[in-house]
């Protein structure tokens, strides 16, 4: 028997369902995080079994084993070059943060949501289906408003924002000609695509759910919510094939000045959960301008940016939390002293935030340089724009560890140096980083398939209206 | 190609750049699963890195002179290629790791190496059983990396990696006193600065990328084999190389604090006396010396490039002289007395658009120069007993004689020149008030702003709206005060 048969990515979507409810009836919160680390790891396996089969030449299941039902006769959920190692860097982060959640946060964060929202977003990242896609991406919006109101707290800024997306994501992708041909959208398409895009991705000045949402949320769903970029996923599947030039221009526009907005504003932030929001505002802004500029080399820096920024903001984010469990809400008005305490901390805070800014050796490096050289091309205001916010975010994670590392030692009673699970957690994520940041080849030639496969199916549908899809497409983008 | 080329090429070279990397790898990897080695076990794996990578770089000065040979690049292939879509065609992007070897890369690494194995060894004991003396090391062996990387660079992206982690060890290393807030402030300083100026050399690198389809130096300043450096000739037009030059003029300006940003330099001295004696003293002081040293090629095509390079130095120079004068602490002195020296070696280099001649002299400059001032820095923890000593023997307080200045200037000029000099040229209150603290406050608007608006659409304060009403400080507006 084929080992890739089995229908493993649908599989790694429907496991954490099935935890999700299973958990959900758990009281015990050691109870309930033990199985929802094993319904996330086995998630995560799956995930990982899909991919290895994409990448072994078994893009799809075999016939008969399939457990949803096919879209327009082709499966509801299949990876392609883009989604196939998002998918199991998403179920890795999911894995990660269920497994580095302190027990005294264990009643706070709800295993049974973690696992639902797990479900939906792996749903995403394997979906290639327009249709399916917008209805995964509307039901994602759900848990994170069951989190807030679970909570107690003000779902009003929430709900406004991800309203607006609901509404006007169906509403663009319903006027969308998708035939093929077509160099213009209408308005009524156009424009609203790009506004729920922008919405989702939290560009300026339809941004401020997501600091909300960063101090009202437990931070590990806020980090779950948020670090995969959806919101680019979503812009990658459904506005980059089919939208206009000036659609790109349009979201390249917001996204630059976010991407510089957010960078300036995360060097004064005062709080470290704010601080994070902006760190990671500005980034995904940076993924969204190279995905404007639609050329083969700034779509792939962007693509392994994007790759970078998840693992890098994703430890930076996981260190923020094991700090967060250690000394309550981080402030950053004054000098913490917690270098001496927990040293590994420190060293992770440096080497993921590092990371995320691009520095030699990191995963981001070669990607920065890509998206430079790509925004360059373009135009030199886009790429000195681009440097500017790589500058700033580089001053704000170095002011960040400095106000929380150094300064006269904390003096505490108990060892607050970092758990085994947090350990292990954090520098998984740094051995991918510093192991991508050195041997970058193959994650780059993966996001330059990926970015001429896109480029490609943008072309037969937008640029030559008589042009058939290429051949020689993956068979997920035909 | 002769035999000893070859061996150059495919055995030594490789071991220059392998043994401080090799090091780095060690001492990180072991503090990052907490598990660091004993200060014995450092120590010596520094002195191996160190004496590896010495008698490497000597070998390979030894054979080249043997040979004759004046520039042998040793090509590690690119890190990362794209192809054209579709595959097949020719690489379209590609980051290649070359090195050089030549009569600018060889001095100075050979430099690097003994003037960081004599720091290695000086630390050993003068950071014995210091809490910080693992985080030293591991900082220490990044700058290494840096700075041997930076030095034999053959390609600007190689250049660009070593400039980054040159600069990054340095912040660091100025806040390693970290249980006070001045060195963190000053090391953040620190790195603002050199934050502009990597942002500097990377739009360069980009730039020159596209001007010449690749980011060899061989390719944009026509230095290979036939023509060493510094006979190099770029096909640049005047236009590219002033405006390529003055990226890389503001580059070199950051790492080696030519005004305006001059003001980090003494701040830096909060480090341990050997961080600022190999970092801030000797080596890194002198990467932005170094970088236009290596791309001199462009001076010659752009004479007003050399004129702005001389000006930068020259005035460097003069307000570093200004300056070094009114200091009351020997290291602050030393770091000032360091700058002149760098804005004389920058003038140098500038000059050499002119005399290539000049060329030569600010690289023997530079040697010299680092070589002294280690010294200077690494006896300068002791130089009170030494003056105790002098005038114990003498019998007498040393004679302080006063400066020609004061026979020549009239009163009311000498105290405006020492308004000058005791606040540093107001470069710091300058960038404070007329870019930093704008840039600050506005952002810090839109914050309170934004705050409000999802105040407003919450209809309730959010947790971190409470949480700065509970704290009302006043709000620091320069970024070093910035709590």
């Amino acid at each position: 028997m084929n080992p890739f048969s089995p229908p493993w990515l649908e599989l790694a979507v429907l496991v954490p369902l099935l935890g999700a409810a299973c958990v959900g009836w758990m009281r015990q919160p050691l109870v309930a995080f033990r199985w929802g680390l094993a319904f996330t790891g086995t998630s995560l396996a799956c995930a990982l079994v899909a991919c290895l089969g994409y990448f072994a030449g078994h893009g799809a299941a075999a016939p008969g084993w399939g457990l949803l039902p096919p879209a327009h006769g082709r499966p509801a959920l299949a990876l392609d070059e883009l989604s196939a190692p998002l998918l199991p860097v998403v179920a890795l982060l999911h894995f990660l943060t269920a497994l580095a959640t302190a027990r005294t946060k264990m009643r706070r964060f709800s295993f049974a949501w973690s696992l639902a929202s797990e479900s939906i977003r792996l749903a995403v990242f394997g979906c290639r289906e327009p249709w399916l896609l917008v209805g995964f991406l509307i039901v994602g919006t759900v848990p994170p408003l069951v989190e807030l109101v679970n909570r107690g707290r003000s779902v009003r800024v929430y709900a406004l924002h991800m309203g607006l997306f609901v509404v006007l994501l169906p509403l663009g992708w319903a006027f969308v000609d998708t035939d093929g041909g077509h160099q213009d959208q209408t308005a009524w398409a156009s424009l609203p695509l790009l506004a729920a895009v922008l919405i989702r991705s939290g560009a300026f000045p339809l941004h401020c759910w997501l600091t909300d949402w960063f101090e009202n949320a437990s931070f590990g769903n806020a980090l779950l919510f948020v670090t995969p970029l959806t919101g680019v996923y979503a812009a990658v599947r459904l506005v980059l094939p089919v939208a206009p030039d000036w659609v790109l221009q349009g979201l390249g526009l917001f996204s630059l000045f976010t991407a510089v907005y957010a960078a300036g504003m995360a060097l004064v932030q005062t709080e470290g959960r704010r601080f994070f929001a902006y760190l990671f505002l500005s980034h995904s802004s940076v993924v969204l301008v190279g995905l404007e500029m639609h050329t083969s080399i700034s779509l792939t820096g962007a693509l392994c940016l994007w790759f970078s920024v998840v693992l890098s903001l994703g430890g930076f984010g996981l260190t923020l939390r094991a700090l967060e469990a250690r000394f309550g809400r981080l402030s950053l008005v004054g000098y913490r002293g917690l270098y001496e305490h927990s040293p590994a901390l420190a060293v992770c805070f440096l080497v993921t935030g590092l990371a995320s800014v691009g520095f030699p050796g990191t995963l981001g490096y070669v990607a920065t340089e890509l998206l430079v050289d790509g925004c360059v091309e373009a135009g030199p205001h886009v790429g000195a724009a681009v440097v500017l916010a790589a500058a700033l975010n580089g001053i704000a994670v170095l002011r960040a560890y400095f106000l929380l590392f150094t300064g006269t030692r904390h003096v505490s009673t108990v060892s607050l140096n970092m758990g085994l699970r947090e350990r292990i957690a954090v520098l998984t994520l740094t051995a991918l980083i510093l192991g991508g940041g050195l041997v970058p080849q193959p994650n780059v030639t993966s996001r330059s398939l990926a970015a001429d496969a896109v480029l490609r199916d943008r072309k037969a549908r937008v640029s030559e209206p008589d042009a058939e899809p290429d051949d020689d497409l993956p068979p997920a983008v035909k | 190609m002769p035999d000893a080329v070859l061996f150059v090429k495919h055995v030594i070279g490789p071991v220059v750049v392998v043994a401080p990397l090799l090091l780095l790898a060690l001492l990180g990897l072991t503090s990052l699963f907490g598990r660091p080695l004993s200060e014995r076990a450092t120590s010596r794996a520094c002195q191996a890195a160190i004496a590896a990578g010495l008698a490497a770089a000597v070998a390979v000065l030894v054979l080249m002179l043997a040979t004759g040979e004046r520039h042998v690049p040793v090509d590690f292939g690119n890190w990362v290629s794209i192809e054209h879509q579709h595959g097949g065609g020719p690489a379209h992007y590609h980051f290649a790791v070359k090195f050089v070897f030549d009569r600018l890369s060889v001095p100075f690494v050979i430099l690097t190496f003994i003037l960081c194995g004599t720091i290695a060894a000086f630390t050993t004991k003068y950071l014995h059983r210091e809490p910080g003396y693992n985080r030293f090391f591991v900082l220490y062996a990044l700058f290494l990396v840096g700075m041997v990387t930076a030095a034999l660079a053959g390609t600007i992206e190689t250049l660009f990696t070593g400039w980054e982690m040159v600069g990054l060890s340095s912040a660091l290393l100025v806040a390693f006193f970290q249980e006070r807030p001045a060195p963190a402030r000053n090391g953040l300083r620190v790195w603002v600065v050199y934050r502009v100026s990597d942002a500097a050399l990377l739009v360069a690198a980009v730039v020159m990328h596209h001007l010449t389809g690749e980011g060899d130096f061989a390719a944009l300043l026509g230095v290979d084999r036939a023509h060493p450096w510094p006979e190099g000739h770029t096909t640049v037009s005047t236009g590219q190389a002033f405006g390529v030059g003055l990226l890389l003029l503001v580059a070199a300006a950051g790492k080696s604090a030519l005004v305006p940003f001059s003001g980090w330099l003494p701040r830096a001295m909060e480090g341990p006396t050997p961080s600022s004696a190999v970092f801030y003293g000797a080596l890194s002081v002198h990467l932005g010396a170094y970088l236009l040293l290596r791309v001199s090629p462009l001076l010659v095509v752009s004479p007003w490039l050399g004129v702005a390079v001389v000006a930068l130095g020259l005035s460097t120079a003069l307000f570093a002289y200004l300056a070094g004068s009114v200091q009351t602490d020997i290291k602050s002195a030393l770091s000032f007395a360091s700058l002149a020296q760098v804005g004389v070696i920058v003038a140098e280099v500038g000059a050499g658009c002119w005399y290539e001649f000049f060329w030569y002299v600010a690289l023997v400059h530079l040697l010299g120069h680092a070589s002294l001032r280690t010294l200077q820095f690494v006896r300068a923890p002791s130089l009170l007993q030494d003056y105790r000593t002098l005038e114990n023997a003498i019998g007498a307080r040393l004679p302080r004689t006063p400066g020609p200045w004061a026979r020549l200037a009239p009163p009311g000029v000498r105290a405006w020149f020492y308004r000058l000099a005791v606040e540093r040229g107001y470069f710091d209150a300058l960038l404070a008030e007329y870019v930093v603290g704008p840039f600050l406050d506005l952002f810090r608007r839109f914050d309170r702003l934004e705050r409000r608006w999802t105040d407003f659409l919450a209809g309730q304060d959010t947790p971190a709206a409470d949480a700065a009403k509970a704290r009302p400080h006043a709000r620091p507006r320069r970024i070093e005060e910035l709590p």
